[in-house]
C-alpha cells in the first residue's frame, strides 16, 4: 500500500491511464502543471478530490493518481458542494470547461461561488466545444464559425473572469496553459481558503487553434501579458509600460513605467480587479496571475460552525425525538366510556 | 372503458353509524386559520383517544382574493370510536366561514348532515363574490342539510372587545372561536389548546389571551345557547387500538424521523440536499431543526444541485438524501442516472402531486409511478418504493436507507402531497426493536492487490469506498466502465456485462424483502383489489365492507413497487380478476400486466382528491358482475348538486 502523505512527486500524482487528448492540445500542459504543483501542496495523494463535468478538459480527473469524480455536464461544482460539506477535510479541485462551466452549468458556478465553497476552480477556456466537435461556446468571439454557426455566432461572448467576479468571487485569477507561470498561480489558487477561480486560456489544436495567439504569441507575449503580483507595479512590455487610473473616465490607461501614476497591484481592490478583467483587448495588455484576492469565511465551515451550535446541549436520542410532541398512552384494556 | 359514475346511495349516506364516527369539515377562506384549526381540533381528538385521519384540502394561491371561491380553504378530519383508513368520504359536519365555502363545500355534506355558516360573513358583497345571487341561510336552498347559523365575526368580536385589538386582528380569532364550538360539540379538553396558544402567543401576550377568550367563548356559546335538536353535544369513545404511547403525525413528519431513524440504523450522517417545491418541502423543513442527529441539510440553487450534492455527499460517505415533487425528480433524472452508473447509495423521495408540468402544485395525484419506475434514459434501474399513510412512511423511510446502502444504489421512495399533509395517531416505535444495517466502507486493498472499486459482493453491490482512505485512490464517473477496476471501458461485451449486472443487482433486492401479504381476505379470492401508495385507507375501507356483505374479496398493497416480492406472480395469478384503484390513468395497472401477463383492471380517478369508499366499493361491486376497466368520476369536489 502506498504510505503516501506529504512527499511526492509528480509522478506520484499521475494514474495508470493512458491520456487520450488530441496530440498537441493545451490540455497536456495543463495537467503537466497540476501533477509538478501538486508536491509543492503538501496535501496527500488520499485527501485530494478531482471533480470534473463534461467536456475534453473534464476526463482530466482521470490521469490524476487521487481520488476523481467525472460527473455529469455542469453539475461539478454541485457535487463538489455536497462532497466538501460531507468531509471538509478534503482538498477539492473542479476541473471544467467554458461550456461546461458557463452555459449548461453556469448556475452551479455562480452559486459555487457565492456560497465560497473551499476549493480549486480550474476552467479551460478554449473558447469552442471540443469534444462535440467544434460548436462555438459561450466564451466564442462574435463572428465565430462553427458547425452550429456556419454564418458565424452573433451572440456575445460572457468574460469568465467578470462573471466570476459579478458572482460573489473572492478569488480571481488567470493563466495560460503552456506558461511557465501557471504553477505559481495554482499554488495561489490552493492556498486561498475559499473558491478560488483559475481561467486557464487553454488552445485546442483541432477546432480553435490560435485562437489566443494575439497575446501567447512569443512574439507579443511581453507586450500584451501583464503579469500581476500583489504590492508590485502594473509593469508590462519588459517592464517599458505600466497601468495608471484615468481619473476622468475612471478607467484604466497604459502609462510610460517611471510615470510615478503606475498602479500597485492590491488584489482586495474589487474595482480596480473589475477593471484589469474588463481592459479592452485593443491597446491594452491581458491580465494574467491573481487579479483578487479577498478572502472571507467559507461556505463549508459556516455549515459546520452551524450544524455545531444548533446541537450543542442536545443529544441525539432518536427514541426521544420519535416520542417528542403531544402523546397520548392507550393502556392494555382500552377504557369503555 | 368503461365509467363507473359515482352516484350516493343508501349505503354511502349511511356509512357513518351514529356515535361511531364523525367527519368534520372546517371550510374558510385562505386568510380563516381553517388549517391550523383542524390541525389543533385534529390534536385534541387524537389526545381524546379517536383514532382520525385527516385532509388538509388548500388552494395553490397563498392568500387568493378574499371571500372567492378559489381562495377557499379546508380541513376534513374523521375521526370515531373505530378504526379509521380515510378522511371520509362526505362530512357529517360543515363549518362554514363565509359563503364562499359554504358554496364550495355544502354539496359534499351528507344529506341530513349539519352545516354551521358565519352569518356575519353572509354580506351582499361576499355573497356575490361567492357566486349566490340571494342569501342561502335564507332561501331554503339548504333544506337538505340541518342548518344553524350565528353571527361567529360578532360573537367573535364581543368576546375579545376587553383586549383593545384593532378591527381586523380581533377578527383573526375567529377561528379560534369556532375551535372552541366544535371541541364542546366533541366534549374535547380545552386546555391543551391553551397551552398552545399560550406558548404561540409567548411574545404577545394580549394575542394570547384574545385566543383563548375567544375559544372559551365558543364554547360557552355551544354550552348556553339552546339550539335544538341538531346542534347537541356529541361523545364519542375511544378507538380500541393497541396499547402503547400514542402521538400524531403527517407524513411530512414520520418521513423525516423514518429517513433519521434509516442513518441512525446504517450508522451513516444524513446529507439532504432539497430545492423548496410544494409539497414536499415541509421534509426540508423538519430535517433543517434536526442538527444534533448529524444531519446537514443543503437547500441548493436548484432540483439538480440538490441531488448532484447529495450524490456527492455520498460519494464522500454520508448517506444523501433529496426529495421533490414530479417536476422537480423530472430536473434530477439526469443526476439520478449518475448515481445509478456510479453505484452510489442515494434515497430519492417524490412527495407527488397533480400533474404534468406545474399541474396541482397542493392537490395529490400518483402519477409519477412511470416516472419513478422507468423514467431515465437507458436502461437505468432504481427500487421503487411507496408510502400508504402517514405513518407508513417512516418505516418505508428505514427501508429504503436500508436498500440504498445495501446494494449501492438510488432509491426511489413514492409519497404523495396527501400523505405529506395528512396527520394520523401513530404508536411511537420502540427503536431498539429495529435491525440496525451498519455500514463498512472498504478501507484497505486486498492483499498485494489494487483498489478495485467495481468488485462485488454476493448482492452484486460494489463496495463503498470515501476519499481519504489511503491506498484506494480510484477515479468514478459516468462513462462505462470495467468490471472491478473502474477504468474506462466502452467496449461492447463490458457495456453488455455492467448492464446485465446493473439490472440483476436491482433484481436481486426482491431477496431481501418480505413476501407480499394481503391485508384484508384470502389468497384465491374472487377479486384482488391491487393498491399501492395513500389509495391504501379506501381500499381497506371498501374491501372490508365488501367481506362484511359475502363477496369474495381480498386487499393486497404493494409497498416494493420495483422489483416487486418474489411471490408476487403467484399470489395475483391465483385470483380471478384483479382490480387496481389508482390516482392515475392506470399506471400499476400497466406494470402488473407487464410483469406478470395478469388480466389486471383498473379504476383511475385523477380529480386532485383521493378516492371514497364508496367509489372504490362500487367498482369491486362491477368488477365481480364482470367488469372492464372504470373510471371513479372525479367530479369535482365543489361541484354543486352531488345528489341528483
Amino acid at each position: 500500500m502506498n504510505d503516501i502523505t506529504t512527499l511526492t512527486t509528480a509522478k506520484d500524482w499521475a494514474s495508470d491511464q493512458e491520456v487520450r487528448w488530441c496530440p498537441g492540445c493545451g490540455d497536456y500542459a495543463v495537467l503537466k502543471a497540476v501533477q509538478r504543483t501538486m508536491p509543492d501542496l503538501g496535501i496527500a495523494r488520499e485527501k485530494t478530490v478531482f471533480i470534473s463535468g463534461i467536456g475534453c478538459s473534464s476526463r482530466f480527473p482521470y490521469y490524476m493518481a487521487s481520488y476523481g469524480f467525472h460527473t455529469i455536464h455542469g453539475r461539478a461544482p454541485a457535487i463538489a458542494t455536497g462532497v466538501k460539506l460531507a468531509n471538509p477535510e478534503l482538498d477539492v479541485w473542479i476541473i471544467t470547461g467554458d461550456g461546461d462551466a458557463l452555459s449548461i452549468g453556469g448556475n452551479h458556478t455562480m452559486h459555487v461561488l457565492r456560497r465560497n465553497l473551499d476549493c480549486q476552480i480550474l476552467l479551460f477556456n478554449n473558447e469552442i466545444y471540443g469534444l462535440t466537435k467544434g460548436q462555438y461556446s459561450p466564451t466564442s468571439r462574435v463572428g465565430t464559425r462553427s458547425p452550429s454557426t456556419p454564418f458565424g455566432s452573433v451572440d456575445r461572448p460572457v468574460t469568465p473572469c467578470a462573471f466570476a467576479l459579478g458572482s460573489g468571487g473572492r478569488f480571481i485569477a488567470r493563466g495560460i496553459d503552456v506558461h511557465k507561470n501557471l504553477p505559481d498561480v495554482l499554488k495561489a489558487a490552493h492556498a486561498h481558503r475559499g473558491a478560488s477561480f483559475v481561467e486557464i486560456y487553454q488552445n485546442c489544436v483541432v477546432y480553435n487553434d490560435d485562437v489566443f495567439a494575439s497575446f501567447t504569441e512569443r512574439t507579443v507575449a511581453a507586450e500584451k501579458q501583464l503579469w500581476l503580483k500583489a504590492g508590485e507595479k502594473m509593469l508590462f512590455a519588459n517592464g517599458t509600460k505600466g497601468l495608471a487610473l484615468d481619473t476622468d473616465r475612471l478607467a484604466l490607461k497604459v502609462v510610460a513605467a517611471d510615470d510615478p501614476a503606475v498602479l500597485t497591484h492590491d488584489p482586495s481592490n474589487r474595482q480596480l480587479a473589475a477593471m484589469l478583467i474588463l481592459m479592452p483587448q485593443e491597446g491594452f495588455p491581458i491580465a494574467l496571475g491573481v487579479i483578487y484576492e479577498d478572502p472571507a469565511p467559507t461556505f463549508e465551515s459556516s455549515v459546520a460552525e452551524q450544524n455545531k451550535a444548533a446541537a450543542s446541549g442536545k443529544q441525539p436520542d432518536l427514541q426521544a425525538l420519535v416520542s417528542k410532541g403531544q402523546t397520548w398512552m392507550i393502556a392494555a384494556e382500552p377504557k369503555r366510556l | 372503458m368503461a365509467t363507473a359514475t359515482h352516484l350516493l346511495t343508501e349505503k354511502e349516506a349511511t356509512a357513518h353509524p351514529a356515535g361511531e364516527a364523525v367527519v368534520v369539515r372546517f371550510a374558510g377562506d385562505s386568510g380563516d386559520g381553517m388549517q391550523l384549526t383542524g390541525g389543533q381540533f385534529t390534536l385534541s381528538t387524537a389526545l381524546a383517544g379517536n383514532d382520525l385521519s385527516t385532509f388538509p384540502d388548500f388552494p395553490a394561491e397563498i392568500r387568493a382574493p378574499q371571500g372567492t371561491t378559489f381562495g377557499v380553504s379546508a380541513f376534513q378530519i374523521n375521526f370515531g370510536s373505530t378504526s379509521i383508513d380515510t378522511a371520509g368520504d362526505q362530512p357529517d359536519v360543515l363549518i362554514a366561514m363565509n359563503p364562499a365555502a359554504l358554496n364550495v363545500n355544502a354539496p359534499q355534506v351528507r344529506e341530513g348532515g349539519l352545516i354551521i355558516a358565519d352569518e356575519g360573513e353572509f354580506t351582499q358583497r361576499n355573497l356575490a363574490k361567492a357566486g349566490y345571487e340571494r342569501n342561502p341561510l335564507e332561501d331554503g336552498s339548504l333544506a337538505k342539510w340541518q342548518l344553524v347559523h350565528f353571527n361567529i365575526s360578532q360573537l367573535t368580536l364581543d368576546a375579545v372587545k376587553p383586549f383593545g385589538l384593532g378591527n381586523k386582528e380581533a377578527l383573526r380569532c375567529k377561528n379560534m372561536w369556532t375551535l372552541g364550538l366544535a371541541l364542546w360539540m366533541f366534549d374535547r379538553d380545552r386546555q391543551p389548546i391553551v397551552d398552545w396558544l399560550k406558548q404561540k402567543f409567548a411574545k404577545a401576550p394580549e394575542l394570547a389571551e384574545a385566543n383563548i377568550a375567544a375559544l372559551n367563548a365558543g364554547h360557552a356559546y355551544g354550552e348556553t345557547v339552546e339550539m335544538g335538536a341538531p346542534f347537541k353535544q356529541h361523545h364519542l369513545a375511544p378507538a380500541p387500538a393497541e396499547p402503547g404511547l400514542y402521538r400524531t403525525v403527517t407524513g411530512a413528519e414520520s418521513l423525516a424521523l423514518g429517513l433519521v431513524a434509516g442513518c441512525e440504523l446504517a450508522g451513516l450522517n444524513m446529507f439532504f440536499g432539497s430545492y423548496p417545491i410544494t409539497p414536499a418541502s415541509p421534509l426540508l423543513h423538519h430535517l433543517a431543526r434536526l442538527k444534533e442527529f448529524g444531519i446537514t441539510t443543503f437547500q441548493a440553487e436548484d432540483e439538480i444541485a440538490a441531488v448532484c450534492a447529495a450524490i456527492g455527499a455520498s460519494y464522500a460517505g454520508h448517506l444523501g438524501v433529496t426529495s421533490s415533487s414530479g417536476p422537480g425528480i423530472a430536473l434530477k433524472t439526469e443526476a439520478i442516472g449518475l448515481a445509478i452508473m456510479t453505484e452510489l447509495p442515494l434515497v430519492v423521495v417524490n412527495s407527488q402531486r397533480g400533474g404534468p408540468s406545474t399541474g396541482l402544485p397542493t392537490k395529490t395525484e400518483q402519477s409519477d409511478l412511470y416516472q419513478a419506475i422507468y423514467g431515465r434514459n437507458a436502461d437505468a434501474p432504481v427500487p421503487v418504493l411507496a408510502a400508504r399513510s402517514p405513518a407508513d412512511a417512516f418505516e418505508c423511510a428505514i427501508e429504503a436507507c436500508r436498500i440504498a446502502t445495501r446494494y449501492m444504489t438510488p432509491v426511489i421512495l413514492l409519497t404523495d402531497g396527501y400523505i405529506a399533509n395528512a396527520a394520523e395517531p401513530w404508536r411511537v416505535p420502540d427503536m431498539s426493536r429495529y435491525e440496525p444495517f451498519k455500514v463498512s466502507f472498504l478501507n484497505a486493498a486486498p492483499e498485494g492487490g489494487a483498489a478495485m472499486p467495481y468488485s462485488r459482493n454476493g448482492d452484486l453491490a460494489r463496495p463503498w469506498i470515501r476519499p481519504g482512505t489511503a491506498g484506494l485512490e480510484h477515479r468514478i464517473g459516468g462513462i462505462e466502465k470495467a468490471p472491478g477496476t473502474g477504468n474506462i471501458d466502452y467496449s461492447p461485451a463490458v457495456h453488455q456485462e455492467m448492464t446485465n449486472t446493473r439490472w440483476a443487482k436491482v433484481a436481486g433486492v426482491a431477496k431481501s424483502i418480505p413476501d407480499q401479504e394481503i391485508c384484508l381476505g384470502q389468497e384465491g379470492a374472487e377479486l384482488a383489489v391491487v393498491g399501492w401508495g395513500s389509495t391504501f385507507g379506501p381500499i381497506h375501507q371498501a374491501v372490508g365492507r365488501a367481506l362484511a356483505r359475502g363477496l369474495d374479496v381480498a386487499h393486497v398493497h404493494v409497498r416494493h413497487l420495483w422489483p416487486m416480492p418474489s411471490n408476487m406472480a403467484r399470489l395475483l395469478k391465483s385470483f380471478k380478476h384483479i382490480l387496481v384503484p389508482e390516482m392515475n390513468m392506470g399506471q400499476f395497472k400497466t406494470v402488473l400486466r407487464d410483469q406478470f401477463l395478469v388480466d389486471a383492471k383498473s379504476l383511475t380517478k385523477v380529480s386532485g382528491h383521493p378516492f371514497r369508499i364508496a367509489e372504490i366499493e362500487a367498482a369491486i361491486d362491477g368488477a365481480i358482475a364482470g367488469g372492464s376497466n372504470a373510471r371513479a368520476e372525479g367530479r369535482p369536489m365543489n361541484a354543486p348538486g352531488l345528489k341528483q
